[in-house]
């Protein structure tokens, strides 16, 4: 009888419904349809509405799109991990900052290597931290990266009074890395292609990529099941740190100046690349190839919004919009938040 | 004056309500005449709850009618219903924890000079007004429910379970003042499990049963005998207990609980469960059965007595301490054990990754082999297996039953595995049950369906009011034996 009812069920399930059922399960498709709809409307719009005449796809272009979008990309990739369990890491663009401070200004005192593994255990420690206030305080993902957040910016501003004149070096290899090219793709990609392997792997393939999973789809289920949530928290919100570090590092050899805002302006985009990508900001529910797809797109409506001569202010303003559009049609189409 | 003398004060007459396809009632009756304290009562799943919702105007009948003082009652909201004059007191407290108790009362219109004369009456002394309701205990918080309601001097006063987590001396004060509150003229609603209570406290009983009335009677000595027999009625045919040999104890027992108490419900319940058998656990609703789960499982701490486990004593501050003593719980909510968007095989393999050092790489070989065969042995349809939110709730239920039978079954600890799914599924869970038993494993089994006890136990302890009053031999029980001893009327036999 319940099979039958099962059977009717899924007779039922057609157009929208069937539709929005794939778009979650395979967020990626239609999003990479929708970057390249973008993509042909900057060439064809934008450009001759600006230049007057129509761009072409250069190697030189695609190389600094995704250039800029590996470490929007790997910021988004701690948005996606906490966002898994209905979490959130508010502190992954300070993190990226200190990280990328600490390392330049370090280097020329202690050496490169001291200096990378300083910046490192700086992203280890906030995501302790974090992971330590989620997990056994039980404070709310949100409030708690906040705070350290803004805990790590008072502290980086104190340090860099300390470390005002010794002068800044930022480590070749970083250069090498976040600036050069081979066979005109960015240098970035070797770090970021293993990266988002193993990030991928990590989600699909790990048992603690199902305990994310799970927790942030029922954390009582998970619990019956004998699993100690703040464990779970706790390396999460640790590897979140690693990985802002990181990107800090990636993101210093790019811009080569190190400041005290250098990857602040990151951290919302990388929430947004998150929820572009499919990513439920209430957890159980998330893709990090979807959140890479998320990233480009913002760099290429980035792109054309600076062709277009779009004051910061507006672009930023875009960008709140573009989340609430994609949430709201996630909202719409799939029925689930 | 003399016409309203005799109108009932309540009238509820051949009230119907369905959620979908599901009749919860379907000809309810009940009627209180001045003075008059009537005990409303049903097993499990009769349909009190939506009858006492439909009376005090939470929910709105399909059909049906309801008169207070011979008016329709303005039914709609509890606001309505309480202002055309009937007053309900649940369960929980429904002061807000966060205001004090003159704000509370400011927020209810409740009259404050009235309100502390009832409050002293019914025991509570030196109660300050500015009192955070927070820092009140939950019998005191029951009495003030109890005497707002009393000074807002309605006609008909409905009280759910009043007398639940209140100490003995509280008690015989609410039966004194309610009973006072009917000798001047008002009609009383009284739903309790408890018979002494009713028999101490009501002129009448009315008995619904699956959905409808099916007696109204006078509580006269052995009264509860025919109310016994009102509840049961003819029942679902669940199929008949396959022949078994009886089960006989032997050796160490897997669990033993011995003078457990979880404040305030439980004060004492003690018993053995041995490998290979299936003891069921016969109780009420909320007579304790929930907090002696969740400690068994490493949800809730016991606040007195002991557990051993295979001879060893054991206390658990977490389910994965009980999970490496072996024991496993099937929760009695679905929805608190299933990712509803997660697939039956993620579902299923939860406990695989629990432990950090199965944090890593997932072992899929193993993992998949151990979850095929749970999937086979419980004929989980898997056709919808991508959401377990689309299964039904039969195979909703096989998942959560499946999960631990992948992981390894020692001791099962089944709370209400039953409840909400079809015939054919229940049907197929006993069996298993059964099978497992027989395969070495100590199942606990609570069901608030008693004609199931006979089906899967072999022994049944029977919790009421906290305390284990009786233990019984479950394969040749009849309902009647069953029930009595659910209702705690076999108690004065166990304590002799």
């Amino acid at each position: 009888m319940s099979d039958a009812r099962i059977h009717a069920e899924a007779a039922e399930e057609r157009g929208l419904v069937r539709f929005g059922r794939f778009l979650r399960d395979n967020p990626v498709v239609p999003l990479i349809f929708f970057l390249i709809l973008l993509i042909i409307a900057h060439f064809y719009v934008v450009m001759p509405l600006r230049t007057g005449r129509t761009g072409a796809l250069s190697v030189f272009w695609v190389n600094n799109l995704i250039k800029f979008a590996i470490p929007l990309a790997m910021l988004a990739a701690c948005q996606v991990l906490t966002m898994l369990t209905a979490g959130i890491d508010l502190s992954a663009g300070i993190v990226a900052t200190i990280s990328a401070f600490v390392c330049a200004t370090l280097s020329p005192l202690i050496g490169v290597p001291g200096a990378v593994a300083v910046s490192m255990a700086c992203g280890l420690a906030v995501g302790l931290v974090n992971g330590f206030g989620v997990g056994v305080v039980k404070v709310h993902p949100l409030i708690m990266t906040l705070g350290t957040g803004l805990i790590a910016t008072g502290c980086l501003q104190v340090y860099q009074r300390f470390v005002i004149s010794t002068g800044t070096l930022v480590p070749d290899f970083l250069i090498w890395l976040g600036t050069g090219r081979t066979a005109g793709l960015p240098n970035g990609l070797f770090l970021f292609v293993p990266f988002a392997v193993f990030v991928l792997w990590l989600m699909r393939f790990t048992g603690f990529g199902r305990l994310l999973f799970a927790l942030g789809s029922n954390e009582n289920a998970a619990k019956l099941s004998g699993v100690k949530s703040w464990q779970v928290f706790l390396a999460l919100y640790a590897l979140s740190g690693l990985i802002a570090a990181l990107a800090g590092l990636l993101y210093l050899g790019m811009i080569r100046t190190p400041s005290l805002q250098l990857a602040n302006p990151l951290m919302l985009p990388s929430v947004a690349a998150a929820v572009i990508g499919g990513t439920s900001i209430f957890g159980g529910r998330g893709s990090f190839a979807g959140a890479i797809v998320g990233a480009l797109i913002l760099r290429v409506i980035d792109t054309m919004l600076t062709l277009l001569q779009m004051p910061e202010g507006a672009r930023i303003a875009l960008f709140g919009l573009i989340i609430l559009l994609v949430t709201a049609l996630y909202v719409r189409i799939t029925g689930t938040r | 004056m003399s016409g309203t003398e005799t109108q009932a004060l309540l009238d509820a007459t051949g009230v119907a309500k369905s959620f979908g396809a599901v009749r919860a009632l379907t000809d309810a009756s009940l009627h209180v005449a001045p003075g008059e304290v009537v005990a409303l009562m049903g097993a499990n799943g009769a349909g009190k709850s939506t009858f006492v919702k439909i009376i005090t105007g939470a929910l709105t009948p399909d059909a049906g009618r309801v008169l207070i003082r011979g008016k329709p009652a303005q039914v709609g909201s509890p606001a309505q219903a309480r202002r055309s004059g009937l007053v309900p007191v649940y369960q929980e407290p429904s002061l807000i924890p966060d205001l004090d108790v003159s704000d509370n009362l400011r927020l209810g219109d409740t009259p404050v000079e009235p309100f502390r004369h009832w409050v002293e009456e019914l025991g509570i002394k030196g109660l300050r007004l500015d009192h955070m309701i927070s820092d009140l205990p939950l019998a005191t918080l029951r009495i003030l429910d109890l005497a707002r309601a009393i000074a807002a001097e309605p006609d008909v006063l409905m009280l759910d379970e009043m007398t639940a987590a209140l100490p003995t001396d509280l008690v015989d004060r609410v039966l004194k003042v309610v009973r006072g509150q009917a000798d001047e003229g008002r009609g009383v609603i009284y739903i309790s499990h408890r018979f002494t209570e009713i028999q101490a406290l009501c002129d009448s009983a009315t008995v619904l049963r699956d959905g409808r009335t099916v007696g109204d009677l006078k509580i006269e000595p052995g009264a509860e005998e025919k109310v016994v027999e009102l509840m049961l009625g003819a029942k679902l045919d669940l199929g008949k207990a396959a022949a078994r040999a009886k089960h006989v104890n032997e050796g160490a027992p897997r669990l033993s609980a011995r003078n457990l108490a979880v404040a305030p419900k439980v004060t004492n319940v003690s018993f053995d469960l041995y490998p290979g058998e299936v003891l069921g656990v016969v109780a009420l609703e909320g007579q304790g059965q929930d907090e002696v789960f969740d400690v068994l499982a490493g949800f809730r701490k016991a606040t007195g007595g002991s557990l051993t486990v295979d001879g060893e004593a054991v206390s658990f501050n977490h389910p994965s301490q009980a999970i490496a003593k072996g024991l496993t719980l099937v929760p009695g909510d679905r929805a608190e054990a299933l990712m509803r968007e997660r697939s039956v095989r993620e579902n299923i393999a939860l406990p695989f990754s629990a432990r950090i050092r199965d944090w890593g790489p997932l072992k899929g070989r193993h993992e998949r082999d151990r979850v095929n065969h749970a999937i086979e042995k419980l004929q989980i349809d898997t056709r919808a297996q991508g959401e377990v939110q689309r299964l039904s709730g039969g195979n909703q239920q096989k998942v959560t039953i499946g999960r631990w039978l992948a992981h390894g079954v020692q001791t099962l600890l089944l709370f209400d595995p039953t409840r909400g799914i079809d015939v054919r599924t229940k049907r197929q869970i006993y069996p298993l049950v059964r099978e497992l038993a027989e395969q070495g494993a100590a199942v606990l089994f609570y069901t608030s369906e008693l004609e199931e006890v006979p089906l899967a136990c072999d022994r049944a302890v029977v919790i009421f009011n906290g305390r284990v009053v009786d233990v019984i031999d479950a394969a040749d029980a009849d309902e009647q034996t069953l029930m009595r001893a659910a209702y705690g009327l076999t108690e004065e036999k166990a304590a002799s």
